[in-house]
Formats: C-alpha cells, sequence, structure tokens
C-alpha cells in the first residue's frame, strides 16, 4: 500500500517557489493499477518521481508498506528502490549494453545474485516479455515497443512490489501501445504486482487502471474507481479527457440534436446491463419511440459498458423515464 | 632523377629515426599519465558541476578556474613557468623526461574538459534509470555513465593525442627531442628545407594515423 499524507512539492527557480504539487493526499491499494492523468505541467510526472524519491518531497509524509519512506538514510532508500520498478517514455536502456545486460544490470548493482543466477533470471525475465531472440542485440536494433519490453524487464528484475509507470506508452504508436499495456495488465495480474502510471491519455486508464485521479496545476481534481470517473465525470478537466478519449465535440454535438425533436437522455449501462434488451422492452411497455443520436459500446478494463444518448418521442414518457431509473442503468437528461 | 635524388642530401636518415622515436615516446608517455590524471579529473567536473549528481558550486567554481588557467598558458609558456616544478618530480628539465610534466599538465586539463563534456551527452535518463535500480554514485558512474561514454572519451584521447604531437614539437625547446626539434633545428635555423619536409610528412603520417586508429575504435563501441 502506498500512502501519500499531505506530500507537496515546491520548486524553486530563479529565487521563486514554484508549486509543482499541492498538499496531497492520497492512498494506493496493493495489486491495483493506479493511474494519474493530466496535461504536462500538471504535477503528475512529480508525484510518481516522490514515490521512489527521484524527488525529494518538500513537505510530508510517504509510506509505503507501512515502511517511512520520507525517513529513509541513503542506503535504506537504495535497498527501498530495489524493491520499485520503473519504466520510462524514452525507455532510458543502456546504449552500449545489449539487451541482456541491460536487463541483468539493476542484479549486478544490487550483488546479492551469482552470475549463474542472473542469467537464469534475465533469461526467465526476457521470455515473459517475449524477447529471448533478442538477447545478444543492441537497444538501437529494436523497435520502440520491443525497448519497452526490455525496460519492463529490466524494471522487473529484482521483483519489485511496485512497478511506476512514467509516460511509458507515450512514444509508441497505437498497436504497440496496445500490446505493451496487455503485458502490463498481464504482470499485475500473474505478478499481484501494483503499478502506479502516469499519461496523458484516458484511453490507456480505460484499458488497465482500477483507480484512477486526474491531476490539474499541482492538484488532485478527481478521484474514483475508472468506471465511475470515465462514465460520469465531474471536473471539467476530466470531462475533456473523456471527450477527447471518445473524439466527441460537445458543441457539435448540441448543435446536430437542435433539429432533433422529442427528449434527450443519456443512457449509460455497466457491466451485465450492457447486454440486456432494456430499450426494446421500454419501448413496447411504453409506447415510445425512440432514435438513437450516439452510442458506444466498449470495455473499461474487464468491465462492458455502453453508453447510448436517445432522442425520444410519443408514448408515456415518464413511465420510460421511471422504468430506465429503475433498471440498472444511470439515466441523464440532456433536454 | 638526380635532382630529386641530391633533394634529401641534407637529411641523415639515423637522425630521423631517434627524432621519430623520440617523439613516440613522449606522446605514450604523456598520453599514459594525461588520462590516468585527466579522466578522473573530467569525471570530478562533471560531478561537482551545477544541476548534476553531487552539485558543488564552490568546489566546482574552483577546479574550473584553476584548469581554465592552466589552459590559459600557451603551452610554449607552460613549459618555461613549469621548470622548477619539472626539475623537482624528475630531476632534470631537459630530454624526453623533462618534456613529460608539462605535456601532461597541459594536455590533462584539456583532457578533462573533453571528459566532462562526453559526459554531459549521456542521457540524464540514464542516470535517472540507475538511481531508480538502487545504485550508488560510485555505480551510476562506473556502471552507466563511462559505458555510455565511453565512444565520446575515446574520440576525446584521440583529440588529445593529436594535440600532444603538436605539444611535443614545442618541447624540442627544453631540448627533448623528436620530429619538432629537428624540424626547427635544422630546417628552420639552418634553412635545410628537406629536412623540414620530411619531418613535416612523418608528423603528418603520425597524425593521420592516429585519428584513424580513434575513428575505428569509436565505431567499433558506437551502439546507436
Amino acid at each position: 500500500m502506498i500512502e501519500f499524507h499531505n506530500v507537496h512539492k515546491t520548486y524553486r527557480v530563479a529565487g521563486k517557489d514554484i508549486p509543482a504539487l499541492h498538499p496531497t493526499s492520497l492512498r494506493v491499494e496493493n495489486g491495483q493499477v493506479f493511474g494519474l492523468i493530466g496535461h504536462s505541467g500538471a504535477g503528475k510526472s512529480t508525484l510518481l518521481r516522490l514515490i521512489n524519491r527521484l524527488e525529494e518531497p518538500s513537505g510530508g509524509q510517504i509510506k509505503v508498506d507501512d515502511e517511512d519512506v520520507t525517513a529513509l538514510d541513503a542506503n535504506g532508500l537504495r535497498r527501498f528502490r530495489q524493491q520499485v520498478g520503473m519504466i520510462f517514455q524514452h525507455f532510458n536502456l543502456l546504449a552500449s549494453k545489449t539487451v541482456a545486460d541491460n536487463v541483468a544490470l539493476p542484479l549486478t548493482l544490487a550483488g546479492e545474485l551469482s552470475r549463474r543466477e542472473i542469467d537464469a533470471r534475465v533469461a526467465e525475465l526476457l521470455d515473459r516479455v517475449g524477447l529471448s531472440d533478442h538477447a545478444k542485440k543492441y537497444p538501437a536494433q529494436l523497435s520502440g515497443g520491443q525497448k519497452q519490453r526490455v525496460g519492463i524487464a529490466r524494471a522487473l528484475a529484482t521483483k519489485p512490489k511496485i512497478l511506476l509507470c512514467d509516460e511509458a506508452t507515450s512514444a509508441l504508436d497505437p498497436q504497440t501501445t496496445a500490446s505493451v499495456l496487455h503485458l502490463l495488465a498481464e504482470i499485475n495480474r500473474e505478478l499481484k504486482l501494483t503499478i502506479v502510471l502516469i499519461t496523458h491519455e484516458m484511453d490507456v486508464i480505460r484499458r488497465v487502471c482500477d483507480q484512477v485521479a486526474v491531476m490539474d496545476a499541482g492538484v488532485i481534481v478527481e478521484q474514483g474507481p475508472v468506471a465511475q470517473v470515465f462514465l460520469h465525470p465531474t471536473h471539467p478537466t476530466t470531462k475533456r479527457f473523456v471527450q477527447e478519449a471518445e473524439q466527441v465535440d460537445e458543441g457539435e454535438q448540441r448543435d446536430v440534436f437542435a433539429h432533433v425533436p422529442g427528449r434527450i437522455v443519456r443512457l449509460t449501462f455497466q457491466g451485465e446491463a450492457t447486454y440486456a434488451p432494456l430499450l426494446g422492452t421500454v419501448a413496447r411497455e411504453t409506447g415510445v419511440d425512440y432514435s438513437i443520436l450516439a452510442g458506444r459500446i466498449d470495455h473499461i478494463k474487464d468491465t462492458p459498458y455502453g453508453q447510448l444518448t436517445l432522442a425520444i418521442t410519443g408514448g408515456d414518457m415518464e413511465a420510460a423515464f421511471a422504468r430506465f431509473t429503475a433498471a440498472d442503468v444511470h439515466m441523464e437528461v440532456l433536454r | 632523377m638526380d635532382v630529386l635524388l641530391h633533394y634529401f642530401d641534407n637529411v641523415d636518415w639515423a637522425d630521423i629515426w631517434v627524432a621519430t622515436n623520440d617523439t613516440l615516446l613522449m606522446l605514450g608517455t604523456s598520453l599514459f599519465f594525461t588520462v590516468l590524471v585527466g579522466l578522473p579529473l573530467g569525471i570530478l567536473l562533471f560531478l561537482f558541476s551545477p544541476r548534476q549528481l553531487l552539485e558543488q558550486k564552490a568546489t566546482y567554481a574552483a577546479l574550473a578556474f584553476v584548469v581554465n588557467a592552466i589552459r590559459s598558458l600557451p603551452f610554449i609558456i607552460l613549459l618555461i613557468v613549469m621548470i622548477p616544478t619539472t626539475v623537482f618530480l624528475t630531476g632534470t628539465s631537459l630530454g624526453v623526461a623533462g618534456a613529460i610534466p608539462p605535456l601532461v599538465v597541459g594536455a590533462s586539463t584539456f583532457f578533462a574538459r573533453l571528459v566532462e563534456t562526453a559526459l554531459r551527452e549521456v542521457d540524464r535518463g540514464i542516470i535517472e534509470a540507475t538511481q531508480a535500480m538502487g545504485a550508488t554514485t560510485r555505480q551510476i558512474i562506473t556502471k552507466a555513465l563511462l559505458p555510455e561514454a565511453k565512444p565520446g572519451i575515446i574520440a576525446a584521447i584521440t583529440v588529445t593525442a593529436i594535440a600532444l604531437v603538436g605539444y611535443t614539437a614545442m618541447a624540442g625547446v627544453v631540448g627533448a627531442g623528436g620530429l619538432g626539434d629537428l624540424a626547427i633545428r635544422y630546417g628552420y635555423q639552418r634553412f635545410q628545407d628537406d629536412v623540414m619536409v620530411v619531418t613535416v610528412v612523418m608528423l603528418i603520417v603520425l597524425v593521420q594515423i592516429l585519428q584513424t586508429i580513434g575513428d575505428k575504435l569509436v565505431t567499433h563501441y558506437s551502439r546507436k
């Protein structure tokens, strides 16, 4: 469990104090995939680096599994860092070392295993990330996705309990992003590893995270389970991220809807309700007509969800609304 | 044909041979000590410099001042200024031995700056990643920074070696011998153009060989 108690960070630039993170408290449960989303300069990178103290906090307390990280001395910090893996946007692999030597580096630095044990562990890690055939290559000979896989193997070398991901997929194309995220989800599931990731793409959050915190100007403005935050965003920053992910332009949508007669509602289904034949049943029983203006059916991590915007005309509209509300469906009346 | 053969009448090939040996001996010895002194000095300059691992403003400023002061002196002046130190270190200010201390002092400060630059070329992300693994500062230097900067450091050694060839020519002033000395005493002061031509050609060949070896090594160690 990672806990922040009133942690804050201020940089001193040219004689002026610039706050990067306002006093923040936060809790990440073990085994969770915790996403931090925000625009550049929102403070998410600072927050991530506070966890393994690549950034020193200006105040507050950080605890990992009840160990006070902020109180560790240099030696304690080194030992702690060996239990926290980290991957980076630009991979940060050593160009001068082979893939195998890059993965072996954290183990060599820790100096606890023999050469033979290190070799065995490296082989196992490369197998996990699907790069066994590339052990003798140098990073320059690999694609971006392969480099990040090496980064992941390297981060897992010391069997850490936490993995920090710093914009791990931001330099990758969509297809490679999907495969790297898939690998992260798999690692989280199989190794029970706690993952904290930062990103500026809501899609990354949607695919792998359990919890999400939205950051803006050094403050967490919204936080909760991904499905809740994603489907019912309340803060303007969150709404913008969700719209970016769904490629919805609210202004454009309003113009289109202006020409449509009747009431307009947005229904949000989650889990099993996504597949229930609700619309047809309600229309038949209450005599309303509906046309679908917009909609999508997708997954948030492993949970299916659907979101439909409907124009409803005729029949017993109030009864229909009551039926929607009674079913396991979230309804918003837009007009 | 005769004219061509007689053009090199003044050249004593035994002298050329001795001078070449002296040059190579000065170059080899001084390059060895230059790397020995300059590499740690360059690493310290890098570590103490602003926003680096062991940032220490005062130490860096002091170190940088000394390095700059030495580098401000033209080598010919350094040779003379250092005579007492040289006598103290080697017992003589003459010959090959008398040339080594000023060569090392002059070249290692130059080399240290090149090492500092080469280390600065290493992506900061590499340092961050190594720190995140729980590396000590020593480990960051030996396991990450130096391996990553190796091509840059080899290039720095090449440039320094070639600068040293130039310095050794000036070391002729303290009676150090070598090709430069030959060129000055015979080629210039006795107007023996042929000796001048031969020494110049030898120096050019030497520099070409050094650069070629350096480039080959840089290519060999570059993985980018």
